[in-house]
């Protein structure tokens, strides 16, 4: 999947809820191209401050402009979901429609939508926070895809701080996935971490799901990972890490992964989240 | 124009004056996507040690303002799988190669390494980086036999900048690039040592040691705790090491450090780089070489300057 160095015009780019904003951007090379979870990465100034550009997932890809409409039915737009935490995402946050933003994208490996195993059994996503940006373009490939070898629609889990924290629930129940919450206040749904919802749904369905899709805080997939592991389901999970290029020039946004060298002797090995990654399976992920 | 940005190294004649910093590009084949490798002056690959090595843990980055501070260990392949597996991309470019490399342990590993690639065709010049500030040298080896404490970089003394060099120049004839370390108090010393080694050409500044810290947690921002800053914001002091240089010796200099654009290229060759090269900002416009290139053609032409070279050291006091 080759990557464009585009300049994309801001379609909109709105608050939703809390401190969270929904970006579009007009960026058909990237829209035609990208793949479910697959980031771009964003140069959110004109200038040095902040240096470094901001890596965001591809939330969706949308088919709303006129411009897209009129010429064809695929999509020419990219959607990202942010929190505004720091700096470049608060300069992204007051960037106003029409205005243009340096987009470096598709990047990283993205999911794989058609593991073998998907063929008996439905897939399980689960969401943590602002994790649930990549995984609604994960549902609608699962959903969508004419080749979809999924049986039944992927069941979602949820996971956030309180009800006013859940997002995406109206997006995955259109999509026709089964929704299921998890909040830590207990304000919606089950109370807890989402990954104790996980435990507990995976104790009481009768059949195994085939796979398990994640993204969201480093110790819920961790956490998810370890559930997996001992379930023996086999979990690709969407990792982050500091980045300074986002293409795999510099070395700088390394995971440790299980070395694959001589038993007993274990090494340390890295691996790239920004290349290699940002999706992972569970089993090759070395937790600190 | 294109005959105004054609300058020497050594031996090495490079179209023009504008190569990417070691480590900051890969293998070249990382930014295949977004320019035309094939315009660039020259390619300073990540550094090469003798065996592979895995790097320092992470976090290896973190953004400071208008910097970027680095740990990475040296991460790399190694020489053998180098060789095998990434010269071939760069070969097909056509773009002179300069692969930069080090030494986890003595000067016998300099050595085998300019040995080695002294009989590659490919290589075009050999970098000696004796100024990464990420690794250790061991104790046992032979350079440190030749410092004063652990821990300290070849190039933060003259004496051992003098012996490694000297020892890689009997082992190639290939141009010779010694990089220099900021973090001495004396730069000109060290650049005066590498001369007298045998070095072709010097190229500075490697990386400023910094630090970062995480206030709500209070641990340091990079795993190392302390690491190398690069861009914007170490561009005066790069460039006021250029001059000092420049007045000290004859051998050319490749300026780096901050480098983002046309105007802080010509602030280095005003200073006395012959060349310069560009590092962190590759990571934040992949075109940036390319636009300079084409930024310093215009600014030839329009100020009617013949040939780049005129420039060179050219700063009026
Ligand atoms: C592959 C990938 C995909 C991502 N997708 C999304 C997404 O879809 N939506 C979204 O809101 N965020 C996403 N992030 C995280 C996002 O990149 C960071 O929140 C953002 O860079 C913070 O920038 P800032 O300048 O606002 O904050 P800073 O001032 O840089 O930092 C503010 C806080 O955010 C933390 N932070 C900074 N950079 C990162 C990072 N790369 N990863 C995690 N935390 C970080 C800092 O530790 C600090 O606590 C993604 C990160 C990666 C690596
Ligand atoms: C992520 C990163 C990795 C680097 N790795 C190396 C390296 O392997 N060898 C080396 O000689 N210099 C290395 N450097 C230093 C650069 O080549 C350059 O000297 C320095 O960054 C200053 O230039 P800049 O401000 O344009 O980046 C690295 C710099 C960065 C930012
Ligand atoms: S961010 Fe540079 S290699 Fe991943």
């Amino acid at each position: 999947m080759k990557p464009f160095q585009i300049t994309a015009k801001i379609i909109s780019n709105k608050n939703i809820k809390n401190n969270y904003f929904e970006i579009v951007l007009l960026a058909p090379q990237i829209a035609r191209n990208a793949l479910p979870g697959q980031f771009v990465n964003i140069k959110t100034s004109e200038g040095f401050e902040p240096l470094l550009r901001r890596p965001l997932s591809i939330h969706r890809i949308g088919r709303q402009s006129r411009v897209a409409s009129l010429e064809s039915k695929e999509g020419k737009e990219i959607i990202m979901l942010y929190e505004v935490l720091g700096k470049g995402t608060q300069i992204l946050s007051q960037r106003m429609q029409g205005e243009f933003l340096d987009v470096i994208g598709p990047l990283g490996n993205g999911f794989n939508c058609y593991p073998l195993s998907a063929i008996r059994y439905p897939p399980i996503l689960i969401a943590g926070g602002m994790g649930t940006a990549p995984l609604v373009f994960l549902a609608e490939r699962l959903v969508h895809s004419p080749q979809s070898i999924v049986h039944r629609k992927p069941l979602v889990l949820i996971g956030a701080r309180s009800e006013s924290h859940i997002l995406c629930e109206k997006e995955f129940k259109e999509l026709g996935c089964e929704v299921k919450i998890a909040t830590d206040d207990g304000s919606r749904g089950f109370k807890g971490y989402v990954s104790s919802l996980l435990t507990e749904i995976l104790s009481t369905v009768n059949c195994q799901p085939s796979t398990i899709y994640a993204c969201g805080p480093k110790l819920l997939l961790k956490e998810i990972s370890r559930i997996s592991l001992e379930q023996n389901i086999p979990a690709q999970l969407s990792l982050e890490s500091h980045m300074a290029c986002g293409i795999g020039a510099c070395m700088g946004c390394v995971i440790k992964v299980k070395s694959k060298k001589a038993k007993g002797k274990i090494d340390d090995e890295y691996k790239r989240v920004c290349k290699e990654g940002p999706v992972f399976e569970a089993r090759e992920i070395a937790w600190e | 124009m294109r005959e105004g940005l054609v300058v020497n190294i050594g031996r090495l004649r490079l179209k023009n004056p504008v190569m990417a910093a070691s480590g900051t590009f890969g293998y070249a084949e990382e930014f295949k996507h977004f320019i035309d490798l094939k315009k660039l002056g020259a390619i300073v690959t990540k550094t090469i040690t003798l065996k592979p090595r895995v790097g320092n843990p992470p976090p290896r980055t973190c953004e400071t303002p208008a910097g970027l501070l680095n740990s990475i260990g040296l991460e790399n392949p190694g020489i053998d799988r180098f060789i095998d597996e990434k010269i071939p991309f760069i070969k097909s470019l056509g773009v002179p190669l300069i692969v930069s490399i080090a030494s986890e342990g003595g000067v016998e590993e300099f050595v085998s390494l300019a040995k080695r690639l002294d009989r590659v065709k490919e290589v075009s010049a050999i970098e000696l980086n004796i100024s990464c500030p990420n690794i250790k040298n061991s104790p046992q080896s032979t350079v440190y036999s030749l410092q004063k404490n652990n821990g300290q970089l070849i190039s933060q003394d003259a004496k051992a900048t003098y012996e490694v060099v000297k020892m890689a120049r009997k082992a190639t004839r290939k141009t010779l690039i010694t990089k220099l370390s900021p973090n001495v108090t004396d730069i000109t010393e060290i650049a005066q040592a590498a001369q007298d080694g045998g070095s072709d050409c010097l190229a500075l500044i490697n990386t400023l040691m910094g630090m970062s810290v995480d206030v709500r947690t209070r641990k340091p921002k990079i795993a190392m705790v302390t690491a190398g800053l690069s861009g914007p914001a170490v561009r005066p002091v790069a460039l006021r090491m250029v001059w000092e240089v420049y007045k000290k010796v004859k051998i050319p200099i490749i300026g780096m450090g901050g480098i983002t654009d046309t105007e802080s290229v010509l602030e280095f060759f005003i200073a006395g780089a012959s060349a310069i090269a560009v590092g962190t900002a590759n990571f934040i416009n992949p075109r940036t070489m390319i636009e300079i290139i084409s930024g310093l053609e215009k600014y030839l032409a329009r100020n009617r300057i013949k040939d780049i070279k005129e420039l060179i050291g050219s700063l009026k006091i």
